[in-house]
């Protein structure tokens, strides 16, 4: 980063930010990791549990081929290193949501090596003011089930439906230096993921939640100690906790104290992270390789087809809209920054043979027009109620001169309202665009002869005048005036 | 006529086949038995309506003219290590008192496809952790086997695989299923005077088989000879896809191609299994066991397995490092026992139910496992164990180079009193010295009755083979059977 370098302000200085993320990401699948239980979200409690996930006695794991498939297209999708040898090892600990009394995960050797992803705090230029963080490794393990306090007195009720569904652990390096770059790194990497299909990125329903690290240190020193509040499960939430976990250990030095290596929890709803246990009180997991499940080995041709099915990525898709769509630097990062944007734009543009001709005006209108009345309707793209197509075919309109730019507001407001097409709306309430010089003249005729004293003034060198003419022609004619049409005989007229 | 009960799987296929009795009549001879033997405290739990129902099924088909399963007609004692749909299962332990599964092991569910039926579930050591049957929590079996010496002490059928051993010997069933993870079928079966086999790795499912120690566990059978054997193993055996350790191979007919002409064959005698204290009558047996293959027409070879002395601590490493994490599900949460104390948390509640439901030696094994997984102790321990395993499996490699197969005594010794090593888990993991190198190199291995000691009590001798070589060991074994002559029973006191 260039420009505004974040740095907490000290008694003894400034202090530097030091940030990794660990995001555990839902792996899109329909079953489970090792179990054939089903994985949809909002079941009753308990009704997607097979024996495996139960741990019931004599129960074995079978890897969900699916699942390693996802992962593997995730870690080429960020360039990262595939290892065609892993394998699992059990995490072991005492949890009433961890039946086996162990999580699968893979500690020793993970399916993902070293990998990047490219962000950017500026989304109007981003390549001007990008960056790369690192990622360490991605591995795939199960999540746990959940336990509710709140069914009854003295008991908490245990719900297996999300045990065993399989996450990936992404972890980054610790290259991040402010809660913006930690937030742009998790839009990015949700992107990434949400494109190539392996996680939904759906925050608020607990598909994507970072374990944050932070650390501080005098701008360039030694690495400060860190600490890790889990579960973080919001864009918001991760930032705040990078700002308070920041202040309060550049507090705790500044008072003579020393920061602590430990795990940390966030409190949404005081803003503040609270110990939950030191180093020394840290559970001892006693990881070893689980000998239910063999090394898992990759073929080349596996690897292969994993990379062949990958779609356009964010970052080529966003360089093609620039580069060869002549788009707006913050255009093209808009429109790819979700998938879904893209493929509705990419769909627009899939109704004309010369998709540069329309590109621009099509992603103008886009991050204009249709964004703000998505926003006002508090829709997502994919529920547009105006498709691709119907979009094209008012921008059509557009393009010919059978209705201005202001009129197509209009029209596209009717479109959400009746989900009609342009062309009829335009027809039924006669809304065709004016371009005929002669009807035009006459019009202005009539104002020049209605407003002779301002005409006057107008003459007198009161140029300012000039749009009084141009709206109360286009007044007169009901705002179906080509403007253009109307500016040009109106210079002419008034000389 | 040998009377029914004193028959065993092959004799009750042809005298079914042959109309001589109905599977029905074996079914109720072996019921018989399994009521008149409670003495031994073998059952656990008793299911004749299973075994009668599939008897019943067995006769139909032979009625209509349909093919008979391998096993139809034959009643068999299932170890309490196999989850049995809707029959209780408890590996012998508290912490599983109450426990009954609604799904039905592999292995199980493949005997019965084959026909057998099911006299009921059998005591063992709890969690399969012994040699001795003495960790049950529902108190020991007691072996049919006395000594001569008319002591009448009572002896230990051997574990963990005791109750198994114990029934097929007294004759109270014709074969029974066991679990070998360091020698819980062959110990047990060289103790009772009978056949048990451990098959290669990853041929028997373990799907539905309470785990011990994941990548030793193996399922076989326990029978009164080498045939027998093969053809339970035959039914037992096959690719499950719900195993991934499980062997995506056919199961060969191992008993149409029993054969004990060993010409060809080289037999390796290992030279580190002469260890130090063994009995001269131990010593002579595995003599006897030489002379009788090279008498089937093999060759005799001297062969070296340097690492063997490091296979036993290696073994009390990674077997109870497994069983500390597989014993993990029983948390009194969802099944089994649960100790609630008044006002307990989460914590409590797991103190005190496994406080409670577990037994001892599975306590030890259990904090050992802990202790050998621990930050700082995994390295010094678990890692230098799994380094052993290699170099154990190696020893074979080479060994094989120069040999087919290997013979060993089975256990350094006969079968011993009950209380009499109890006191002393070392003495007793002792007991599987010979036996636990190839399980932990996830080889064949069988144990055939060869001799009686001094004072009357069997001893057995082991034939070790080629990963995937069931067939060698099976031929090798019954090259011993025909020359033993092993005809030796308890007498009958209970």
């Amino acid at each position: 980063m260039t420009e505004s370098t974040y740095r907490i302000q000290g008694g003894t200085g400034e202090w530097e930010v030091v940030i990794g993320l660990e995001v555990h990401a839902q792996i899109t699948s329909e079953s489970k990791l090792f179990s054939g239980a089903s994985t949809e979200f909002g079941a009753e409690p308990n009704t997607q549990v097979s024996l495996v996930d139960a741990a019931m006695p004599g129960m074995l794991p079978t890897l969900n081929a699916e699942c390693v498939r996802q992962a593997v297209r995730t870690g080429l999708a960020i360039d990262a290193q595939i290892n065609k040898y892993s394998r699992f090892d059990r995490k072991n600990y005492f949890y009433a949501d961890l039946p086996q009394g162990y999580q699968i995960s893979q500690l020793y050797h993970p399916i993902v090596g070293e990998g990047v992803i490219q962000i950017s705090l500026d989304e109007k230029d981003p390549d001007a003011h990008g960056k790369v963080i690192g990622v360490e490794r991605i591995h795939i393990e199960q999540d746990a089930g959940k336990l509710m306090h709140d069914q009854h007195p003295t008991m908490s009720y245990v719900d297996l439906n999300r045990c065993g569904v399989a996450l990936m652990e992404i972890v980054s390096k610790p290259d991040m230096t402010s809660p913006k770059e930690a937030a742009a790194y998790v839009r990015k990497l949700r992107s990434i993921l949400r494109y190539v299909g392996s996680c939904d990125g759906n925050m608020e329903q607990g598909s994507m939640r970072a374990d944050v690290n932070v650390s501080v240190r005098k701008p360039g020193g030694e690495l400060g100690t860190r600490t890790e509040t889990k579960n973080v499960n919001s864009m918001r939430f991760i930032q705040a906790v990078i700002e308070y976990e920041a202040q309060r250990q550049v507090d705790v030095i500044e008072d003579g104290g020393t920061v602590v290596q430990e795990t940390r929890l966030f409190d949404p709803d005081k803003g503040e992270t609270r110990s939950m246990r030191s180093k020394e009180d840290a559970h001892d997991y006693r990881y070893f390789p689980d000998p239910d499940l063999l090394p898992l080995e990759l073929e080349d041709d596996f690897i292969f087809d994993c990379k062949a099915s990958l779609p356009e990525l964010p970052d080529e898709k966003r360089a093609r809209y620039k580069n060869v769509l002549g788009l707006s630097a913050y255009n093209a990062a808009v429109l790819t920054a979700e998938h879904e944007t893209a493929l509705w734009f990419e769909e627009l543009l899939e109704t004309t043979d010369e998709p540069e001709k329309i590109a621009s005006s099509a992603a103008n209108w886009v991050t204009s027009e249709l964004f703000g009345a998505l926003n006002r309707m508090g829709l997502s793209i994919e529920n547009s109620p105006v498709s691709p197509a119907q979009a094209a075919e008012l921008l059509g309109l557009v393009a010919d001169g059978t209705i201005s730019g202001k009129i197509a507001k209009q029209v596209f407001e009717i479109m959400l309202e009746t989900g009609d097409g342009a062309k009829k709306i335009v027809e039924e309430q006669g809304l065709k665009q004016e371009s005929d010089t002669g009807a035009i003249e006459k019009v202005i005729a009539d104002v020049m002869a209605a407003n002779e004293d301002k005409v006057a003034q107008y003459r007198d060198g009161k140029d300012k005048l000039f749009g009084f003419f141009v709206g109360q022609t286009m007044k007169a004619m009901q705002g179906k005036a080509n403007p253009q049409v109307v500016n040009e005989l109106l210079k002419k007229t008034l000389g | 006529m040998t009377a029914i009960f004193e028959m065993g799987i092959a004799d009750i296929r042809s005298g079914i086949a042959d109309g001589d009795f109905t599977a029905k009549e074996v079914a109720e001879t072996f019921i018989a038995r399994v009521s008149a033997a409670k003495p031994l405290n073998a059952f656990l739990v008793e299911t004749p309506d299973h075994a009668l129902a599939s008897a019943e099924a067995a006769d139909k088909a032979k009625a209509n003219g349909e093919a008979l399963g391998k096993m139809a007609g034959v009643p068999i004692g299932m170890k309490d290590l196999f989850c049995t749909e809707g029959v209780p299962t408890t590996a012998a332990s508290l912490i599983l008192e109450g426990f009954t599964p609604q799904y039905e092991s592999t292995v199980s569910s493949n005997l019965f496809k084959a026909g057998a039926g099911m006299l009921g579930k059998l005591n063992m050591d709890q969690f399969a952790m012994g040699s001795s049957n003495e960790t049950s929590a529902f108190g020991n079996v007691i072996s049919p086997w006395r000594r001569n010496d008319g002591g009448n002490a009572d002896l230990a059928p051997g574990g963990s695989s005791g109750g198994s051993a114990a029934v097929v010997s007294g004759r109270i069933a014709p074969a029974a299923t066991g679990t070998d993870t360091g020698g819980s079928i062959r110990q047990p079966a060289a103790f009772t005077g009978i056949t048990g086999f451990k098959p290669t790795y990853g041929r028997c499912s373990r799907w539905g088989t309470i785990a011990f120690a994941s990548s030793l566990d193996q399922a076989g059978p326990m029978a009164h000879d080498v045939r027998d054997c093969a053809i339970m193993l035959e039914s037992m055996a096959g690719f499950d896809a719900k195993d991934s350790t499980s062997l995506d191979l056919p199961v060969p007919d191992w008993e149409a191609a029993l054969n004990s002409n060993l010409a060809g064959k080289k037999i390796g005698i290992p030279k580190e299994y002469r260890v130090d204290n063994m009995p001269a009558e131990i010593d002579a047996l595995w003599q006897k066991g030489i002379e009788m293959l090279k008498d089937a027409g093999a060759t005799i070879v001297d062969v070296s397995l340097p690492h063997t002395k490091y296979a036993l601590p290696a073994y009390y490493i990674i077997a109870p490092a497994e069983a500390s994490s597989n014993l993990s599900r029983y948390d009194g949460v969802r099944y089994g026992l649960r100790d609630l104390p008044d006002g307990a948390g989460l914590q409590d509640m797991y103190a005190a139910t496994r406080e409670a439901g577990f037994g001892p030696e599975v306590k030890r094994r259990i904090m050992i496992g802990t202790y050998v997984l621990s930050a700082g102790y995994y390295d010094a321990y678990y890692t230098q164990a799994q380094k052993v395993r290699t170099l154990i499996s190696q020893d074979f490699d080479k060994a094989w180079n120069s040999c087919d197969l290997l013979l060993t005594p089975t256990a350094p010794s006969a079968a011993f009193g009950l209380g009499e090593k109890s006191d002393d888990p070392l003495a007793m993991y002792l007991n599987d010295v010979f036996t636990v190198p190839s399980s932990l190199a996830g080889l064949p291995a069988m144990s055939v009755p060869a001799g009686l000691d001094g004072k009357g009590l069997p001893l057995g001798l082991q034939i070790i083979g080629k990963a995937l070589d069931e067939q060698s060991v099976f031929n090798a074994g019954l090259a011993i059977e025909e020359r033993a002559g092993f005809v030796a029973k308890p007498e009958q006191w209970w």
